[in-house]
């Protein structure tokens, strides 16, 4: 889990955020506040798939402790590659990750 | 207060990079594929160009069988002797292979494809393949196009260039 360093208010509520701009406590999270990061990233409204990528990541971080990469969330979340880059512009893993409420992914790939 | 990453410095972020892989072995190409992917997942327009051996890559019959180079790789840390001996190459490639895997670096045709899905356009380098008698249908699907160096110049305008 990654250091607070800043706080930020979203609906209402006072959170703590890492360097990234990522929550830092996986539990401050909730779709309504998904909702408002997604807006931050430019993603008016989340659709399905967009749940379905969120979602995997937040399964998956929950049982290894990492965020995502791009090409597990391509094998393995059942939205490929170009999808993801559509649902999630410039830059899908990222993104996705920080409006899962979870730290940025940290492999390179 | 930006909601973004606290800016740290003055200066512009890296919009476009055109990266051209020259070399054909298996750790000669993947630097260039890792740096086409990461620039794309970092939302960076991206160009992979590929030229001489480097195309070794994109050539259907090539690319599923790359291999480290075991002799005159100091790296290594294996005497030339014993680097040379046959099946040393095959062994050093499977081992990295297992390794990449590990961290989630695919192999070379499926890193093409997710690197294709991505937004990043793919050419071959003209003179090499008048050079090797190569055609258009000597290479993986997502090769868009087999261009001279006056076009890779024209469509890298606003790029950094990147040779691996």
């Amino acid at each position: 889990m990654s250091n607070a360093a800043a706080e930020k208010i979203i609906l209402g509520k006072t959170l703590a955020i890492d360097a990234d701009g990522n929550l830092v406590n996986m539990a401050d999270w909730n779709e309504e506040i998904a909702g408002e990061l997604a807006k931050e990233e430019g993603i008016a409204e989340l659709n399905g798939q967009h749940w379905q990528v969120i979602n995997f990541m937040r399964k998956v971080y929950s049982e290894t402790g990492d965020s995502s990469s791009i090409r597990k969330l391509t094998k393995e979340s059942g939205v490929d590659t170009k999808t993801l880059y559509a649902l999630f512009p410039k830059g899908p893993a990222k993104k996705a990750a920080r409006i899962a409420g979870l730290p940025k992914p940290k492999g390179c790939i | 207060m930006s909601q973004n990453k606290v800016v740290e410095n003055n200066y512009e972020p890296i919009k476009k990079v055109s990266i051209i892989v020259s070399k054909g072995s298996l750790e000669g190409v993947y630097p260039g594929l890792i740096m086409a992917n990461g620039a794309r997942m970092e939302g960076i327009e991206a160009n992979l160009f590929f030229t001489f051996f480097g195309m070794e890559a994109i050539i259907n019959k090539k690319m599923d069988h790359l291999k480290v180079a075991t002799v005159g790789n100091p790296a290594m840390h294996m005497p030339t002797l014993i680097g040379s001996l046959p099946g040393m190459s095959a062994l050093a490639t499977h081992m990295m292979e297992k390794e990449m895997e590990k961290i989630d670096i695919p192999p070379v045709r499926e890193f093409l494809e997710m690197i294709h899905d991505a937004g990043c356009n793919i050419y071959a380098c003209k003179a090499s393949v008048d050079m090797f008698h190569l055609k258009k249908s000597d290479f993986c699907e997502q090769v868009d196009d087999i261009i001279t160096v006056g076009e890779f110049y024209e469509k890298s305008a606003g790029a950094s260039i990147i040779f691996t």
